[in-house]
Parts: C-alpha cells; structure tokens; sequence
C-alpha cells in the first residue's frame, strides 16, 4: 500500500514537472493554431505576422476569420481545430487573391534597400546602390515591399499557370 | 540459397483482368526523317532541364542541347543535325494541354552526327562511371514511367534482384515485343550492363506467355549468361512492378512501401537496350521504338521514331486517320492520357499512340456490388477511395492507401455503373500532393520568419547591451569628473 502510494506521489510529481516544462516552451495550441496558418506573413490580421495573430486567437482576442490569404477551407480548419462555428472571411481585413509573387523591374531599380526590412521572409536580396531581387521560391506575396519603394518598381505576378502547377480536376 | 527462392509457389498478384490484345507486332519501321524536332524543356512534375544552345546555333545529332539541372533530371540530345530555329512555348505531351517552353530543330537533312565514344569492356569501368555515363545518355524509364534511369541504379540499399520488364501487359502496345525479337542480343547486353552496376546476383527478364517469339528471342541471346528468362501469365496488370514481383518471387511488397527498400528493381526491357547503346556504342538516347495504333490509323505498326518528332509525321506515316479517328491517346487504353493535338511531339516516355473513337457512356450511381475490389490489384476499395476523393476527404484517402493505386484502370473497365474512378484518383492525388507542397513552402516561410524575428529581437537586445554600457561608462566619466572636481 505504501509503495503504491509511493508511486503515485512520484507520478504525480512527474506530471507536474512535465507540465510545467511544456508551458514554458511553446504552447501547444497556439503552435496548432500557427500550424494551419498560411505563414504568409502579410499582416493583414493586424497582427505582425501569423505567430502573434494564432497567440491572439488561442487567449481568444481575436476571431477566426480575420486572415485573407487563408480562404474558407482555412477557417473552416481553425473552427474544427477550436470546436467554433465557422463564419465567412471578414471583408475588414480584405479579401482572398490568387497567388501572386514579387518581382523587382531591375533596370528601374535605384538600389536604396528601402525595400529589404519590410521582407518578412528575408526573400529579398540585395545590398546599396545595387539591383535587387526577389527570390521566387521564398516570397510568400504579402505585398509588403510594394509600398516601401520610391520608385514603385516592384510589381506583384501572378504565379503563371503552368504544366508543372497543373491539376487534374474534373471536367477533363 | 537463390534455389529456394525460385523454389516457392509461384503465385499471381489478385485481382487483375484479362484483356483483348489487339497487339499487331510488326517490324520496326522508320520513317523519314521530319522537318522539325521539338524538345520540352519541361519533362515531369519539378524536373526541369535548361537549354544550352542558343537560336541560330548549328547541332548534330547526338549533341546535348538541354542540360540537367538536378540528379532528378536528364539531358537532351539532338536527334538529328541541324539549325535550333527558335526556343518557345508549344503544347507539349502532358495531360494539362498546356503550352511550355520548347526548343525547335530545323533539320537539315544531313544526319549528320557526333562522333560516340564506344567503351569496349565496361566491366574495366567503375560503376561509379557507368552510372555517370547512363545520366550523360539522357537516359530514363521507357515503359512510360520515365524516371531517371542513373538515379534509380544508385545501388543502395543493396539490390538483389534485377527485373527486366518485358510484360507489355496493356492492350494495343507491342514495341518492346518488336525490339525483343529484332534486338534481343543488345538488350541482354544492357542488361548485363545494368545487373553489374547493381551487382545484383540475379536478373531475371520476365516475358508474358502470350508472346512466343519474343520469348525465344530472348532465351536465345541469352544463352551464355545467368540471366533468366521468364514467362508470366497474361494477367493485366502483370507489367506492374509489384504485381511482377509477386508473380515472379511470391513476395508481397506492402503498401506505401518502395519495391528498392526489399531488394528489387525492375526496368524496362527498351531501358536495357538504350543503356547497351549509350554504354557500349556511346550512343545517347535520341530515338525510341512506339507502336502507332487503334481504330482510328489507317496502318497500325511500330515506329523506330527520334525523340522530338511531331505526332503528325508519325501519322501521315502510318497513311494518315480513318474515319474513327477522334481521340489521341498517348499510352496505352488503360493508363494513357488525352492529348489535344497532333502538333505534340514524341517524348522519351511516349511508348504508344492510340488513335480511337471516343466511347461515350452515361454514369449510373454505385450498386456496390464490390467488382471493383475484386479486380484491384493493390487490393484496394475503389468505390469507398471514390467516396473519399468525391467528397475530399483527403485524409481518409490517405489512410485509404490511395498512394497505392498504380491507375492501372481495371477497376474502371470493370464497374457496370461505368463510374470514372481512376480519374477522381488522379484528382485526389494531385489535391493531396499540391496540399503537401503547400505544407512545405508554409514551413520554409514560417521558419525564415522566425529566424527574422530571433535576429530582430538578437539585435535589439545587443542594443540595449550596448545602451547600458555606453550608459555606465558615462556615468563612470561623470563620477570622474565630480571626484575631480572635489579634489
Ligand atoms: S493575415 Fe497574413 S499575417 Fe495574418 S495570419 Fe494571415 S497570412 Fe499570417
Ligand atoms: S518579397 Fe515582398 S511580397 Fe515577397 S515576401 Fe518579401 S515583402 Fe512579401
Ligand atoms: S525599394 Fe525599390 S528601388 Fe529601393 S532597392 Fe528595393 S526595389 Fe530597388
Ligand atoms: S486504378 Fe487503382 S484502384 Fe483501380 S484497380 Fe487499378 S490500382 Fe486499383
Ligand atoms: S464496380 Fe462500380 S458499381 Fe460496383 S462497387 Fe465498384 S464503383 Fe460501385
């Protein structure tokens, strides 16, 4: 009797350790909720990026459909996720665009790297007074660099149909 | 101990369909050589190659006009001398009807080509620098898989079994029949070739039992070697690897499961043949036997065509459409894909056109009379996968082993309701892999945020460091200065 006591005192404590561990690191909801975020970073949630606007949501500060680029099958995963009703996309926030990458028109450009903080996924490159690019495969298309330049050279391309992005869908 | 394994039972894949083979083997002709050649720089899904020649440039044949730009890819070659006349989009050979980027070869007629470099014993070679050379030759999968024939002969894990596919199991194709009994003394030295960059201990050619004279073709050449030529039963889709394996060693290779992971690998008996070409010849692969066929050609046969060919010539050499020609099928009845017009040009995957009336018939709703499953010969169910897809439950298609369907079609030919199953399986598993490929670039865009946010808050704190520093020194100065001031 004693030693089963003994035990349960020990796993008790242990349970209580582990707890404590995994509070201090990442929350595990907030994580989830990060996780069915499109990472696009665009800040159109009005919070700087996905990770603040998944904390916002998982201490129930903000709702679920305040994030444009996620369309409706994303709501509809965080409501799932969070037992909510899902609801249409708030038009407050803007609206859902087809995907879309940013492009540096590089003879225009004056090279004042005015344009490489807002990048929030570091996909622009370039150093003073040189032409910069965007590299393709890192942009997330959150706009966020179009309004910085001064001489408006950074225009936003929508990502070209092609056999490689091609699927197969119904009506063929 | 290989006595043991060949010992077993012998026994078939389940499920599976006899079909009408309307293959009509022929000789291999060749026609003219065409005007023009067209080569897509875009080959399958990710892998792409980029043009190493420029407009104007003279080629010959042989000669590398598109480079590769990863192990998964392959170069091409030329195949036939001349002008490369411009680089732009045309429709190409994949299901999107799409246009992408193309080179053009104005042919000059000359053939003229490259000198090869033969390589006379490759057992002197390191495998090292046969695999190097097979990558060089272009060379991939011509069963119409075309995966890159170098990188699937990576040797490791260790192989055990090499298999050579010769089950040209669909109905209609006959072109590596045609090559096995008019060139069955090179492919049994490409598959030497192949056997000793794998250092396979067995290499088994395995041949359908519906196809005598290939059959004796191939024992024939390979009379003074260990190879092992073996008949297997007509069952479509015996040319699958796994249903191959299991008919020819009796193992089952589980679902989600890679067929390398247990020791085999099986490539197509025309793959032999190029490997023996671009090893011991030094040739590249620039050409490709294709059966033309269907209702809709005036005369079927198989076609020794260059690589880049447009459809259009092969037809006009085969006397041109009949009155049913109305689709254009690239591949086989039962695995090919629609294309949109004859303009398309030949690819290295391109194994056979089928030139067909278009059978329409209207979709009934399910009887769930389970035919299907029966026929299904990775054992899935079809009609709950076509419930799953329809309603994009993507997660239940996965746990479904939809990744496991190999569209080989049977479950389509044999459902009396004639519901379009392969095709929401095709659906399904592009939704499913776009949604990964998603789920990847989230992951690249989230951690590159983070990292940002870790150096912004790094730096921010290395400023408040340097802040307090900078304070106390002043404050250090100050109290300096008022301790002068006091003496
Ligand atoms: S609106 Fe932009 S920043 Fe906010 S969660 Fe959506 S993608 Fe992320
Ligand atoms: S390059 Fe521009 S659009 Fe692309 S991620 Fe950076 S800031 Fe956003
Ligand atoms: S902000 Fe505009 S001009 Fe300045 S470096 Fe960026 S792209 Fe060039
Ligand atoms: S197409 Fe797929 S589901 Fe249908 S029988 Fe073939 S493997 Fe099975
Ligand atoms: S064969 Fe057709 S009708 Fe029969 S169970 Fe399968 S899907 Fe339904």
């Amino acid at each position: 009797m004693l030693f089963l006591c003994l035990v349960f005192a020990l796993l008790g404590l242990l349970l209580g350790f582990a707890h404590k561990k995994l509070k201090i690191k990442n929350d595990p909801l907030v994580e989830q909720i990060n996780n069915l975020l499109p990472q696009t970073q665009c800040g159109q949630c009005n919070y700087i990026g996905c990770r603040p606007y998944a904390e916002a949501i998982a201490k129930n500060e903000a709702d679920i459909n305040q994030c444009p680029p996620n369309g409706e099958a994303g709501i509809i995963a965080l409501a799932n996720l969070l037992g909510k009703e899902a609801k249409p996309l708030n038009p407050e926030f803007g609206e859902q665009k087809a995907p879309a990458v940013a492009f540096i028109i590089e003879q225009d450009c004056i090279g004042c790297v005015k344009c490489i903080p807002p990048c929030p996924v570091d996909a622009i490159l370039g150093a003073a007074k040189q032409m910069h690019t965007v590299i393709a495969s890192e942009c997330t298309g959150c706009e966020l660099c179009i309004s910085p330049c001064p001489v408006d050279c950074i225009i936003m391309r929508p990502i070209e149909k092609t056999a490689n992005h091609w699927q197969w869908t119904q009506d063929v | 101990m290989f006595n043991f394994f060949w010992r077993k039972k012998k026994s078939t894949f389940t499920g599976g369909i006899i079909l009408d083979g309307h293959k009509q083997v022929t000789k291999i002709n060749t026609p003219q050589l065409p005007k023009e050649l067209i080569y897509p720089l875009f080959l399958t899904s990710d892998r792409y190659t980029k043009a190493c020649v420029k407009v104007g440039d003279y080629v010959k044949k042989g000669q590398v006009i598109a480079i590769a730009d990863s192990l998964l890819s392959t170069p091409i070659h030329a195949a036939s001398s001349g002008i490369i006349s411009s680089i732009e989009k045309r429709l190409i050979a994949h299901p999107s009807g799409l246009a992408d980027d193309c080179i053009i070869l104005q042919t000059d007629g000359l053939d003229s080509a490259l000198e090869a470099e033969p390589c006379l014993d490759y057992r002197q070679q390191s495998r090292d620098f046969l695999r190097k050379k097979i990558h060089q030759a272009g060379i991939v999968g011509l069963g119409g898989a075309a995966f890159p024939t170098a990188k699937k002969l990576s040797g490791s894990p260790a192989i055990h079994t090499l298999i050579i596919n010769a089950a040209e199991c669909e109905p209609y194709i006959s072109c590596d029949e045609s090559l096995a009994i008019a060139s069955a003394k090179e492919i049994i030295q490409g598959s030497l070739i192949i056997q000793h960059i794998l250092q396979a201990s067995l290499c088994i050619i395995a041949i359908e039992d519906s196809k005598p004279d290939a059959y004796l073709a191939l024992l024939f050449a390979a009379k003074e070697t260990d190879i092992k030529i073996q008949k297997v039963p007509s069952i479509y889709p015996t040319g699958g690897e796994k249903q191959l394996i299991q008919v020819l060693s009796g193992e089952q290779i589980p679902p989600q499961k890679l067929v390398f992971e247990y020791g085999y690998i099986c490539q197509n008996i025309a793959t032999s043949f190029a490997v023996y070409q671009a090893v011991l010849l030094g040739i590249p692969l620039t050409e490709r036997v294709i059966t033309v066929t269907g209702a809709g050609i005036k005369q079927a046969q198989n076609i020794q065509a260059k690589i880049g060919t447009p459809i259009k010539d092969l037809v006009q050499f085969c006397q041109g459409y009949t009155e049913h020609a109305q689709q254009l099928i690239m591949g086989g009845p039962m695995m090919g894909i629609a294309l949109a017009s004859d303009e398309i040009a030949v690819i290295k995957a391109s194994n056979c056109l089928l030139i067909e009336p278009i059978k329409a018939s209207a979709i009934q709703p399910c009887i769930r009379c389970g035919d299907c499953a029966k026929v299904c010969p990775s054992e899935l169910l079809p009609q709950q996968l076509y419930w799953y897809s329809r309603s994009q439950q993507w997660d239940n298609c996965t746990d479904y082993n939809l990744a496991d369907c190999i569209e080989c079609g049977c479950c389509d030919v044999v459902c009396p309701s004639k519901i379009p199953l392969v095709q929401s399986f095709r659906i399904a598993k592009s939704e499913i892999s776009q949604q990964q490929k998603q789920a990847e670039q989230a992951a690249l865009a989230k951690k590159r945020f983070e990292n940002q946010q870790q150096r912004k808050l790094r730096i921010e704190q290395e400023k408040a460091v340097l802040l307090e520093k900078r304070k106390a020194t002043i404050e250090k100065m100050k109290a300096a200065a008022a301790q002068r001031k006091l003496n």
